[in-house]
């Protein structure tokens, strides 16, 4: 560890901080506001997209009507990114001249990209063409993060608006939400951010492949490709599936210290805004900086001891003569361990799953950071509106158990929490578990499961359990040692992402159709403050319990087993 | 049904916009402003002939030219293979390469002592164009003598090329070691051809 190292944690943490008011605010504007940003330019754009699509902009959903709308919207960016994968043989855009992708992998990738998951069992460079890149990929990196925020507005706009007896319970109109997400929020973010990103070095060509000789005479092919236009919409929607199969430690995605700063803040730039957003649209911003002190404090708890493990050599070193100053396997030179520390903190507290070294390498406590991150839920800071909504469902389970220990009944910005919304909220806080433990018991006693493993002895284990909660969490980064492309891997894993984005989502919406239609009452002298350090600390309680609890017999067999068995000399 | 209808429109538009015309505008604007960068930071040498592209590490066994770390990528630095090795950290694998690796350079650099980690330690790319001016000057002895220099002017070479953490803060200090063996034979004439 150095102190330039933490240097440049915190100066990455500063920058976050100081964007989420401004940012914040212009998401309020954006979706809550009467006049959008640049109305004489984006306003036509907006208006034609809904003659288009034939919405009236005006007409807002009940929360069965903004479900449907996101579900069916979501099913159809599958099938067509399944259609294309498989047909790009016979399709332009493809300079190498890919077959079509095979069935079971396609299906998977399809699965993955539209539930914002990422998760890459094929090899991109040998594997996708140019046009399925774009216009696939890409394409539902966009689509997939605006219904994200989408759905995070209507569960926040379920618990936020004053409800009266007759009140209306509607949630918004998923369709608004998502132009106004795509076209003030990700679009312009994406290509400023992309053109960033090839200022630096990030390709962005259709040539074909490139052939050169080296300096000694040998040959190299060079896989080119659109990559910052993708890159960027990658990181921004918290997607985080790469052009290449390194992913973001692939110096064409990204080159520099610089280009990794950028892409870590455009992570986390909008999911920590949201939770200004959401406090402005409570009417009480303490609401929102609450939610974002519990992340703040979950982010620090793993990113410090992350940084603190890697800066260990591996015990797979011990007794050879080189000299080690951290776990360098798998790393970048010019980030170095601090930022791939960071990084991989980053990009499992969210949902993107985009990384700039092996996790798979990670030593085995440093690699356990992203472990736990993903079973906490992705909530901090989450994915693009689904760790606002991640967390929502934490604070009515964290005010619901500050309830029964005074006794009284729950209560969450004035609006009572009930048996019902108590109920979807745990059927949503069960269900994750259920997939990740349920398939990777699965996958360890299956010989088509167990066949992949890259690695023996507890690191196996670990390998299989991140896999699943990387897709149930929609997260989709790996310890990718797993040889993820079987019909096995390829089947269960599609099924465990479909499963952990609209399973869960479902119930969340439905939580906030309940709500809405509430009606607030002002807070008495009995009300328990959700914006206070109290709540703060029980927030962060319940959600470290509530993981922990669950998950750490899967993780003392893993991670932990691991670790002590190498500090013992025990190598697999 | 009705929401099916919009759902399709807005799959439609969506991917034109979004799928299509946003990348090639992208792709448009990125080779007005950035071509050399946006095409791949192709890298010329003094007969303006490409011999590979900065940012990506090629393999390098002459003795005379500085070598790269151990790559992960297929064969080894293949760009159509990108990837680390993906051993854990108490592999017994990892150990026997690291192992094998340790002994072959400590016998081609015998003059130098323990040998820095990263130059048996694969990227997370395979493709890692740099190595730290640490591993970089423990290279010197073994370049030096096989292209008959004092230490001193290779060690000259090297610091010349070290890059600094950008904005004097973010990552790691390094060499491009791509670069760093164009930049020696520039100034000192290409070695001879290695023995295949």
């Amino acid at each position: 560890m150095t102190a330039n190292g933490w240097l440049q944690i915190l100066a990455f943490a500063a920058l976050v901080g100081a964007l989420t008011v401004p940012l914040g605010a212009y998401l309020h504007r954006v979706f809550e506001g009467d006049r959008q940003p640049l109305p004489r330019l984006l306003g036509p754009i907006e208006r034609f997209a809904y003659r288009f699509c034939g919405v009236d902009p005006a007409r807002e959903q009940d929360w069965l009507t903004y479900t449907a709308s996101l579900l069916v919207f979501s099913l159809f960016g599958l099938l067509a990114t399944y259609a294309l994968e498989r047909l790009q043989g016979a399709l332009p855009g493809n300079p190498q001249h890919l077959p079509g992708v095979p069935p079971a992998l396609a299906w998977n990738t399809a699965a993955s990209f539209a539930t914002n998951t990422n998760w890459q069992a094929y090899t991109p460079e040998t594997t996708v063409s140019d046009l399925t890149q774009m216009a696939g990929l890409a394409w539902q990196n966009f689509t997939s993060a605006a219904a994200g925020i989408a759905a995070a507005l209507a569960v926040a706009r379920g618990l936020t608006r004053r409800g009266g007896p007759e009140g209306p319970a509607t949630l918004g109109n998923f369709w608004v939400d998502l132009v106004r997400a795509t076209l003030y929020v990700l679009l312009p973010g994406a290509f400023v951010v992309a053109l960033f990103l090839v200022s630096q070095g990030v390709l962005q060509t259709l040539a074909p492949y490139r052939e050169v000789t080296t300096l000694e005479g040998a040959r190299q092919l060079l896989a080119l490709g659109p990559v910052a236009s993708q890159e960027a919409i990658k990181m921004l929607g918290t997607n985080g599936g790469g052009f290449f199969n390194a992913n973001s430690a692939h110096p064409f995605e990204n080159p520099t210290p610089l280009s990794n700063l950028v892409e870590l803040v455009a992570i986390l730039a909008i999911p920590a805004a949201l939770t200004y957003t959401f406090g402005r649209m409570a009417g009480d911003r303490r609401q929102g900086w609450a939610l974002f002190a519990a992340m703040a404090l979950l982010f620090a708890g793993g990113v410090v001891p992350a940084y603190w493990a890697e800066a260990h050599p591996e015990p797979a070193l011990r007794g050879l003569p080189v000299t080690a100053a951290g776990a360098l396997e798998g790393k970048e030179t010019r980030f170095g361990i601090a930022e791939s520390a960071l990084f991989a903190t980053v990009t499992t507290g969210t949902s993107c799953g985009a990384v700039n070294a092996s996790l798979d390498s990670f030593t085995p406590l440093g690699g356990m950071v992203p472990l736990v991150n993903l079973l906490l839920g992705e909530v901090i800071f989450g994915g693009v509106g689904a760790g606002l909504y991640g967390i929502l469902v934490f604070v009515l389970l964290a005010v619901f158990i500050a309830g029964l220990m005074v006794g009284r009944t729950p209560e969450y910005l004035g609006k009572k929490i009930e048996a019902k919304e108590v109920k979807l909220a745990m059927l949503y806080a069960l269900l994750f578990p259920a997939l990740v433990l349920g398939l990777a018991g699965w996958a360890i006693v299956a010989r088509p499961g167990v066949s992949s493993l890259g690695n023996a002895g507890p690191h196996g284990l670990t390998e299989v359990l991140y896999a699943f909660a990387s897709g149930a969490g929609n997260n989709g980064s790996a310890f990718a040692g797993l040889a993820a492309d079987t019909p096995f891997w390829n089947v269960t894993l599609g099924l465990d992402m479909l499963a952990g984005r609209f399973l869960m989502m479902v119930p969340v919406l439905a939580i906030a159709g309940s709500m809405a239609g509430k009606k607030t009452v002002a807070p008495g002298l009995g009300t328990f403050p959700t914006h206070g350090a109290l709540f703060v600390g029980l927030l962060v309680a319940v959600i470290v319990i509530v993981g922990a609890l669950t998950f750490l017999p899967a993780l003392s067999l893993g991670p932990v087993a691991e670790h002590f068995l190498a500090l013992h000399g025990k190598l697999f | 049904m009705r929401v099916a209808w919009i759902a399709a429109r807005a799959t439609l538009l969506s991917l034109l916009v979004l799928g299509l015309a946003y990348p090639l505008a992208t792709t448009a604007v990125a080779a007005l402003l950035f071509p050399g960068r946006a095409g791949g930071s192709l890298v010329l040498d003094e007969g303006g002939r490409v011999v590979g592209s900065r940012l990506l590490a090629q393999r390098f066994t002459s003795p005379a030219y500085f070598q790269p770390r151990p790559s992960a990528a297929g064969g080894g630095y293949d760009p159509l293979a990108s990837g680390g090795s993906n051993l854990g950290p108490a592999s017994q694998k990892l150990h026997d390469r690291a192992a094998a690796d340790a002994a072959r350079l400590l016998s081609a650099n015998p003059e130098a002592g323990p040998v820095p980690a990263e130059l048996v330690l694969a990227s997370g790319s395979g493709l890692d164009p740099d190595i730290s001016p640490a591993a970089a000057l423990w290279q010197v002895p073994r370049v030096a003598r096989a292209r008959d220099l004092p230490a001193a002017r290779v060690r000259a070479a090297v610091a010349a090329a070290v890059e600094e953490r950008d904005l004097g803060l973010l990552g790691e200090r390094r060499v491009n070691v791509l670069l760093l063996n164009l930049a020696l034979d520039r100034q000192f004439g290409a070695p001879p051809p290695p023995a295949r």
